[in-house]
């Protein structure tokens, strides 16, 4: 009753055995203990398990493990690279974007994915790429303005994403 | 805990290879999986096999080709959304587009996903409609078109059948056409409470243009085929103006069959049918191009 | 004045720096319950009724139990075995742990399943068969008390209604004298529905029973951890110093995680059972269903007034729906919260209410939600009455409320049911908020969208908070006082280590109590460490709900670091051979008075307490110290918030435009996170003025159980929030700090609502319930609002 699927999750390539019903969010917090990303809801309204699935969001409770095989998967234990912050977490750090901490891997992710294609995006385009994400605490108006600041603390050192786009 | 029951998968490497998988009754197809996989962890989706079709590249295309917008049913609905090509025939679907969902879900999910899930909230069931579309299915002994407004036979339910995958939604591009979806939601990302989608071929001087032929999409409002086929007739030959839009709008709401939920009473859905009716109709005339 | 802020300060002590755990939580490596993973570790489900209210006839479990995977299956009946198929709840009165003769609310939990994964947990969910016998169920709670009502409870020997309490507060003859010679009355009824704090992580545990050691570690989503430990033991029989009750990061709490469920207690007994860690997790729809909801408030308001807008009295009665079970968590000589300061901003003559409880089929709960124990409801009455006699008088909203607010002078302020208001200046505070919104030119412009047919709508909105819960002899939970403690420990080399009763589930406690204690003792911020939520390593204190965190452990900290401050002063004294009453204290360091180079370092005295330096009489060595605040009187925060709206009338969909929101919380410890704090709280407004809602048909199904139901605002209904602050310190606080973290969250809704009722002014449109869905504003034109509690179905 199990398949073999093999992931790669933030460079390193993980194989497991697993039952295919098996949820991607359940793979990577309890197979491989990546606990960075959250689960929140069941339906896919609140955003907490967002990690990129070949280069771009996905919301990992309803995908299965099964559908990554053979692809890659970044996760927010992958965006610190070379011990350094990626610009999106240190603007969470400087703009208060996160309280309770649940709802902010996921914040995270898109929001990287957001500078990626749109390095200078306005308070109207981030609202509209959160908007299939649930944050209870912050009313989103830090999280606007981490992602600004982000955005505008870019520079050279912006790295490439992982998978291909 | 939502998780789904156990389930066999396979992935498809061949269009071929998926559709003899899908010949098995209780198999099904997953790509975005955004709609059948919260059916799963319910429980109210029980496949005991899943065929993973996202491999099907091939069918991922958008295209205008011999006078006809061509979406591959593995076309996503941020892929939908970013052509420009569907942009400018049919605006009806990037006013859809950006209505379903989420940005996020967006991404994964697919248009062919959506149809097939014959959800009588989904958006772009009723947006196809009223554009007249067909659908492109594919067997094993080869393919069939069926118009969409006949795909669906009722909730959750279409005609496609074992051993079958729709392919790609054709619709015809014709000139002199506008479009427009208008949707109202308790909430950016909810299901319709109701919308109505609008597509109107025009005619005549442009100063006092006529309706030639006009297609009107209802969703989540208990359409007939998700369309206002009496409404639609009315409009054949009228002036294309705020008088015959609202008179549009009003037969359009007497013509559906809206239930009360917690969206709203069914008086509420009637009369968004009727507005949301006449508003579609109106911007899609304001998108006309007569002289194209 | 949008609170972008500058840029934070490296300082010691007060202002806005960045919040020491963001660290973690950037990485993805905060510990939140569910990540909590130890070797053996089995995992719980919950089986739930699908009926409100039916007779359990058999719970059949053979098959789950026969399940490979499946370890045990424990049900009402095994539970009654070990004496834990009820337990007490903070109301006083017993919730089934695992129901044994009925089921009286949908989503109640009947069974529990321990297995080795979650899949497998989910799977012999299946597999037990329960025989129910449905029972006409009361969803209705206007019905509750109809003669031949269903009767809910009859567990309790010798009850025949669903009646729970009675209460009153105020003066009802006064009252009536008012209002009997008042020039003008306005009268509302009007509902504050149910809804859901829906944390993004739900409720769940991890339960470690050591059979060994006999002691029980319970890693658990609680806010307030010494609380749970006490009524652990008095549940388990387990002696309490062998209970370690562990917090660790909460993904949001909003009051959703005060109670106990039964989930905690069936993920012990599980432990118990097989003697393995038993880890059990809500998912969203068992949270939302079956966890402490909020509100539920059936009000009728009145206002007596003179005709030239003078407030004289206010009246209300209430129907409380509490739901299957009594379970409201507030203090306990406080049966409808602290509802009865709905007097609310103005000096009345009279004030009167009367609220009566209700058990019903629903889920059990009732405060929670960032209420400040019903407050909420209290402010959206009063609120809500005020624009209705400003509608009345053809008043303008705010300028009815300027001549009614309590002015300056009058604090400390003891309102007409009793509360002492303890400061504030209400009339800056409001007319801050109407500068930053443009007030005048406002109404000039809805003026003239209004002749174009256009509906705007301006609400205005002034609320008086009471938290900080509170003096003991007032105050207590179960019969705990509501007073909390705190240590102090300042190592040789100068760090601290403060430990904290207080449970942050995102409030930033590790950032700011250490700012209190580096204001205090001038050290830096980064060199205290606070502990929290951890009953091994942490003072018995209640824990934080209510906003009570600044106001009593932020005092408590404050006097212990004071307390240290006094023995380093004695420490110095020997070091510097001068008697203690010479020395002054510049922030961070003891000197010589007149001789101001002559001075020791916190740093340097801490070192010389643990050194072999001889220390003076009474003074023992090191600075440590400890202290349990009970507070003399609550602290009143303030606000005044100001909501722009713009209405479709074909539609029915409202867009907020903007919101302004004045603040005044007294002295603000990191300005950075009490605007954070704010911003979220505005968000709930939204949510609960606009979408969120928990409804039930006249089965008692409940209709909001999932989030494509309950719907939260995203991104793009909330405007991007323009605020302000006045400051009057709370002259009773040791810091003149007041709580702030609901202040938002009671706040908001009547604003969004009365911007919403004053867009619809030109339909004659009153009022309309909560949430003002596209529909509820239609259907509020047409001059038929919906009833929200109830399923929307055919006519």
């Amino acid at each position: 009753m199990t398949i073999r699927v093999a992931v790669t999750v933030n460079g390193t390539e993980y194989v497991r055995e697993v039952e295919p019903r098996l949820l991607l969010i359940h793979f990577i917090r309890d197979d491989l203990g990546l606990t960075g990303s959250h689960w929140g809801c069941d339906t896919s309204n609140c955003g907490s398990c967002v990690m990129w699935l070949d280069g771009r969001p996905v919301k990992s409770c309803t995908l299965l493990a099964a559908m990554a095989d053979g692809r890659a998967v970044r996760t927010v234990e992958g965006l610190e690279r070379n011990g350094k912050l990626d610009p999106v977490q240190q603007g969470f750090i400087e703009c208060h974007g996160l309280q309770c901490g649940f709802c902010t891997s996921g914040m995270l992710m898109t929001a990287r994915w957001l500078l990626d294609h749109h390095p200078d995006p306005d308070e109207a385009q981030i609202r509209e790429v959160i908007s299939g994400q649930v944050c209870r605490c912050t009313g989103y108006e830090n999280i606007v303005r981490s992602v600004r600041w982000a955005a505008e603390h870019e520079g050279a050192s912006r790295m490439a994403e992982d998978g291909p786009a | 805990m939502q998780v789904p029951s156990h389930v066999e998968y396979e992935r498809a490497a061949s269009l071929q290879h998926a559709l003899s998988l899908l010949t098995r009754p209780d198999a099904r197809a997953v790509a975005g999986g955004h709609s059948l996989i919260p059916m799963m962890k319910l429980r109210l989706a029980q496949p005991e096999l899943l065929v993973d079709i996202n491999g099907l590249t091939e069918l991922s295309f958008i295209a205008l080709d011999d006078g006809q917008l061509r979406i591959g049913a593995l076309a996503r609905h941020a892929d939908l959304l970013d052509s420009a090509v569907a942009g400018r025939c049919y605006p009806i679907f990037h006013d859809a587009e950006r209505v379903v969902a989420d940005p996020i879900v967006r991404l994964w999910g697919t248009i062919g996903g959506s149809l097939c899930q014959a959800d009588p909230s989904e958006d772009l069931s009723a947006a196809f409609a009223a554009a007249r579309a067909t659908a492109v299915i594919r067997g094993q002994d080869g393919e069939r078109t069926v118009p969409v407004r006949q795909f669906h036979l009722g909730p959750y339910e279409t005609v496609i059948g074992p051993g079958e995958l729709l392919a790609e939604v054709r619709v015809p591009v014709l000139p002199a056409t506008g479009s427009a979806y208008e949707k109202v939601s308790r909430r950016v990302g909810d299901w319709s409470i109701a919308a109505a989608g609008a597509v109107l071929r025009l005619g005549g001087a442009a100063e006092r243009p006529v309706i030639v032929s006009a297609g009107i999409g209802l969703t989540a409002v208990g359409a007939e085929h998700f369309v206002a086929a009496e409404a639609e007739e009315f409009l054949r030959g009228r002036a294309a103006d705020e008088e015959s839009f609202a008179a549009a709008g009003a037969i359009a709401a007497r013509g559906c069959h809206p239930a009360a939920d917690q969206r709203g009473p069914e008086d509420y859905k009637r009369h968004l049918v009727a507005e949301l009716t006449t508003r579609a109709l109106r911007r899609a005339a304001a998108r006309v191009r007569l002289d194209a | 004045m949008t609170g972008a802020g500058g840029p934070p300060t490296a300082e010691p002590g007060f202002g806005r720096r960045h919040r020491k755990e963001d660290q973690r939580f950037i990485r993805g490596r905060g510990l939140y319950v569910d990540d909590v993973r130890l070797p053996g570790m089995l995992y719980g489900a919950v089986l739930r009724s699908p009926y409100p209210h039916a007779r359990i006839i058999a719970v059949d479990t053979i098959a789950a139990q026969a399940h490979p995977k499946v370890k045990a299956v424990i049900t009402g009946e095994t539970l009654a075995g070990l004496n834990l198929a009820w337990m007490p709840t903070l109301s006083g009165d017993t919730q089934a742990v695992l129901a044994t003769d009925k089921v009286r609310f949908q989503g109640q939990e009947v069974a529990f399943v321990v297995a080795e994964d979650r899949y497998s947990a989910r799977d012999a969910l299946e597999l037990i068969v329960v025989d129910y016998e449905p029972l006409p169920a009361v969803a209705d709670a206007r019905r509750a008390l109809d003669p031949g009502a269903p009767l809910i409870r009859d567990d309790q020997p010798g009850r025949t209604t669903n009646h729970i309490f009675d209460w009153e507060a105020g003066d009802a003859r006064r009252a009536d004298e008012v209002f009997r010679d008042a020039e003008v009355t306005v009268a509302q009824d009007m509902l504050y529905p149910r809804v859901h704090p829906a944390p993004l992580e739900t409720c769940g545990a991890v339960a470690d029973f050591d059979r060994v050691a006999g002691k029980l570690t319970i890693w658990a989503t609680t806010q307030a951890p010494h609380a749970h430990r006490t009524l652990y033991a008095m549940v388990t029989g387990v002696p309490e110093h062998k209970i370690r009750v562990i917090s660790p990061d909460i993904g949001g709490g909003f009051g959703n995680k005060v109670p106990i469920y039964p989930g905690y207690v069936c993920a012990i007994a599980g432990s118990m059972i097989t003697g393995q860690p038993v880890k059990w997790m809500e998912d969203r729809s068992e949270n939302l269903m079956s966890t402490s909801f909020a509100r539920d408030f059936h009000m009728r308001g009145e206002l007596a007034a003179s005709r030239d807008g003078r407030i004289r009295a206010v009246r209300v009665t209430v129907l409380a729906d509490h739901g299957a079970f009594n379970g409201t968590a507030q203090p306990s000589k406080f049966p409808a919260g602290f509802f009865s300061v709905f007097t609310g901003s103005y000096d009345l003559e009279a004030a009167y209410c009367q609220v009566t409880g209700v058990y019903t089929n629903k889920a059990p709960g009732g405060v929670a939600y960032s209420c400040s124990f019903r407050i909420t409801e209290a402010v959206y009455l009063v609120e809500r009455m005020v624009d209705l006699l400003a509608l009345e008088l053809d008043l303008d909203p705010a300028e009815l409320r300027l001549r009614n607010l309590l002015r300056p002078e009058q604090f400390p302020y003891t309102c007409q049911t009793g509360w002492v208001y303890d400061s504030g200046d209400y009339p800056r505070t409001l007319r801050l908020a109407m500068d930053l919104a443009g007030y005048e030119g406002l109404r000039k412009e809805q003026q003239a969208e209004r002749e174009r047919g256009h509906l705007m709508g301006i609400g205005v909105s002034f609320f008086t908070e009471a938290v900080g819960a509170g003096p003991r002899k007032h105050m207590d939970i179960l019969g705990f006082g509501m007073a909390d403690g705190v240590e102090l420990r300042v190592h040789p080399t100068g760090t601290a280590v403060l430990r904290i009763s207080v449970q942050t589930q995102g409030q930033g406690h590790e950032t700011t109590f250490a700012q209190i204690v580096a204001e205090e003792l001038g050290i830096p911020a980064d060199d205290v460490e606070v502990v929290h939520g951890d009953t091994d390593q942490t003072p018995f204190g209640l824990g934080t709900y209510g906003s009570r965190s600044t106001p009593v452990s932020g005092a408590a900290t404050a006097i212990v670091a004071r307390k240290v401050r006094e023995r380093a002063r004695a420490v110095a004294s020997a070091m510097l051979e001068v008697d203690p009453a010479d020395l002054d204290w510049e922030r961070g360091r003891w000197y010589v008075r007149g001789d101001p180079d002559q001075g020791r370092t916190i740093a340097e005295i801490a070192l010389a307490a643990h050194s072999d330096l001889e220390l003076p009489d009474g003074v023992e060595g090191q600075l440590d110290a400890t202290c349990v605040y009970n507070p003399p009187n609550l602290t009143y925060p303030c606000g005044a918030y100001i909501c722009v709206v713009d209405v479709d009338p074909g539609t029915g969909k409202v867009r907020v435009r903007r919101f302004i929101a004045v603040d005044d919380c007294g002295v603000r410890i990191n300005p950075m996170i009490v605007e954070g704090q704010v911003h979220g709280g505005l968000a709930d407004g939204i949510g609960m003025a606009l979408m969120e809602l928990i409804a039930f048909d006249g089965d008692g199904n409940c209709l909001g159980g999932s989030f494509m139901d309950y719907l939260l605002p995203t991104s793009l209904e909330c405007p991007s929030w323009e605020l302000g602050e006045t400051v009057t310190p709370s002259p009773h606080h040791p810091i003149g700090a007041k709580g702030v973290g609901e202040s938002a969250t009671v706040g908001s809704p009547p604003a969004v609502v009365n911007a919403v009722i004053d867009a619809l002014r030109p339909y004659g449109v009153r009022h309309a319930d909560m949430p003002l869905t596209p529909a509820q504003v239609w259907r509020a034109i047409q001059g038929r609002p919906l009833r929200t509690d109830l399923a929307i179905g055919p006519e």
